[in-house]
């Protein structure tokens, strides 16, 4: 019962209409996200520790609390 | 009344020396040393212009022996208040004493500067030796973790085990938000041949709900009693089940969502029903690999509620709290405001769709390129490249730095964290030990939290206890500061 309560309050009011107007631009935005990703994926590719396999292996830290 | 929620963030850094001798005490003075004797001491320092290569080749002078590493002097308190060591094998940074959550922030990004700081002076001072690295994160993936603790000034007069209490469903749930995520598992607390990803990197490590041990038998609540303050009045709230945080959001979420819940305990308001999970340390490791946010926990009283739904509870009742009683224990009205609207915004985002946090919290940051990374390369789950971006996200080096390349939300800007590396903050205790520190470095032989000693040279060693973290201001001793030309006279002046 108070689970079902706290769920209606925490979802706004607003979420509905919000969706139908911004429908027509999902498709572009989810481009942009894309094109974003990508983007940092080639900087990723850039930066990532050549020998990842040895980097990993080799990350070891002992005596922490 | 709730008292003012003075805090700080102690970080072990992760550290790591390809092709060195893998002794990570060296390592850890070695960063520590190298920045007491350069980066400290000479605050107009430019390390902008230099490069570890260079530098091999400048500061080796000829004829002299290469600098011995002290490993038992790792030991060193900075003028911005803090105190950088090193704790068993890794380099620690303990925040000055801070009078708000987004002080803390502020004070725990410098901390990453003067580690960052730390690495371009030991290529300075021990030329030659393969470099530091350092990353801020809290786990190796081979089941080794160390720590990011937080501490809280709370009230003496409230009972250990009413704070333990509340603070059980908040650490159990608020990793929803502040956890720093982690590929894969390490533990036997989760089933690894399942766990491709976590939300915390610290969650699985824990095995009791309350005890003492920091090291072993990690527990939800520590229970250490060492207040660094006058016992009759504080406690220090030791918290031990945080992720460091890079995350600016992150980090003033967990800061201040956790300040609210001890003000509320203080002030002896509560949720309306009873927040407990009936296993909290099943119910940790639970959250942090249910990314769908959607799995419900039991609860003592026999009830359920996700993650999720108990973070609103709190966050609803500390709504009313603030109405009701205001945000003085938070610092203020507009740090609180800060805290309770990022809280709501934030678990709304993670109610609708988490990846629209992906600028603010690390976990969803990290899942993001984590899950772009196996899509361009066809990674399987369990290829050491998806370790590789979980660990590379936190390394310190800016040209490195996955997490620089996220281009996360900002809360502080570089040139307040640049000045916070050296100027401690106004507002505490912290103000009267790191202006102590830099006016007069040779009269003041120890450093402590809630104490200096001055040698003054002639008289026995004069002892300044400082034992209100609230006292020691800029407010109460900057007019006195200036006007003492010697420690000599400082004390006069403090002794009349």
């Amino acid at each position: 019962m108070a689970e079902r309560e706290l769920k209606r309050r925490s979802v706004p009011a607003r979420t509905e209409t919000e969706v139908v107007e911004e429908a027509p631009a999902v498709s572009e935005r989810g481009e942009k996200i894309k094109a974003e990703l990508d983007d940092l994926m080639d900087e990723i590719d850039e930066v990532l520790e050549d020998n990842a396999e040895e980097f990993v292996r080799n990350y070891v830290q002992k005596g922490g609390q | 009344m709730a008292i003012h929620k003075v805090c700080g963030i102690e970080t072990e850094y992760g550290i790591h020396v390809p092709g060195g001798d893998g002794n990570p005490i060296t390592a850890s003075s070695m960063l520590v040393n190298a920045y007491a004797t350069e980066a400290e001491r000479r605050t107009d320092w430019d390390f902008e212009d230099e490069t570890p290569a260079n530098d091999a080749r400048g500061f080796t002078r000829e004829g002299t022996l290469a600098p011995v590493v002290e490993t038992h002097l790792a030991n060193t308190v900075l003028t911005n208040g803090a105190r950088y060591y090193v704790d068993h094998a890794h380099p620690e940074y303990s925040s000055p004493e801070c009078a708000d959550p987004l002080s803390l922030v502020l004070y725990d990004k410098a901390g990453e500067e003067v580690l960052r700081r730390s690495m371009r002076a030991a290529a300075h001072v021990f030329p030659g030796t393969p470099p530091v690295v350092v990353y801020k994160n809290n786990s190796d993936g081979k089941g080794n973790s160390y720590g990011c603790h937080e501490n809280y000034l709370v009230d003496r007069s409230v009972p250990f085990a009413k704070i333990a209490a509340a603070v059980v469903p908040h650490f159990v749930t608020r990793q929803i938000f502040t956890g720093a995520g982690k590929v894969g598992a390490e533990t036997t607390a989760v089933d690894k041949s399942k766990v491709t990803y976590q939300i915390s990197q610290r969650a699985e490590f824990f095995e009791e709900v309350i005890g003492l041990e920091t090291t072993l038998k990690r527990p939800i609540v520590n229970t250490r009693d060492e207040p660094h303050a006058d016992p009759r009045r504080f406690r220090r709230l030791h918290v031990i089940v945080g992720d460091a945080n890079l995350s600016e959001v992150a980090t003033l979420l967990k800061v201040g969502t956790t300040a609210l819940v001890l003000s509320m305990v203080e002030d002896d308001v509560a949720p309306h029903r009873d927040l407990t999970p009936a296993d909290p340390v099943r119910a940790m490791h639970q959250v942090s690999t249910d990314l769908t946010l959607g799995r419900p926990l039991t609860m003592a009283d026999g009830s359920t509620a996700t993650a999720l739904a108990v973070q609103w509870e709190l966050y609803t009742t500390a709504r009313k709290y603030a109405d009701h009683h205001g945000l003085e224990p938070l610092g203020g009205d507009d740090v609180g405001e800060q805290v309770l609207q990022r809280w709501e915004a934030v678990l709304h985002g993670l109610e609708q769709d988490p990846s629209t946090l992906s600028r603010q919290l690390d976990w969803v940051a990290k899942l993001r390129i984590v899950e772009g990374y196996r899509e361009r390369h066809g990674c399987e789950w369990g290829d050491s490249r998806l370790s590789a971006v979980d660990l590379q996200y936190h390394d310190l080096r800016p040209e490195r730095s996955l997490y620089a390349l996220v281009g996360m939300e900002r809360l502080v800007d570089d040139a307040a964290v640049a000045a916070a590396v050296t100027t401690p903050p106004r507002d505490t205790r912290a103000w009267f030990r790191g202006q102590c520190l830099a006016r007069w470095p040779e009269s003041v032989v120890t450093a402590n939290w809630d104490s200096l000693v001055f040698d003054l040279g002639t008289d026995p060693l004069r002892r300044v206890p400082m034992m209100d973290p609230l006292r020691g201001t800029a407010a109460h001793t900057e007019a006195l500061l200036e006007s003492s030309a010697t420690p000599a006279q400082l004390l006069e002046r403090l002794s009349a």
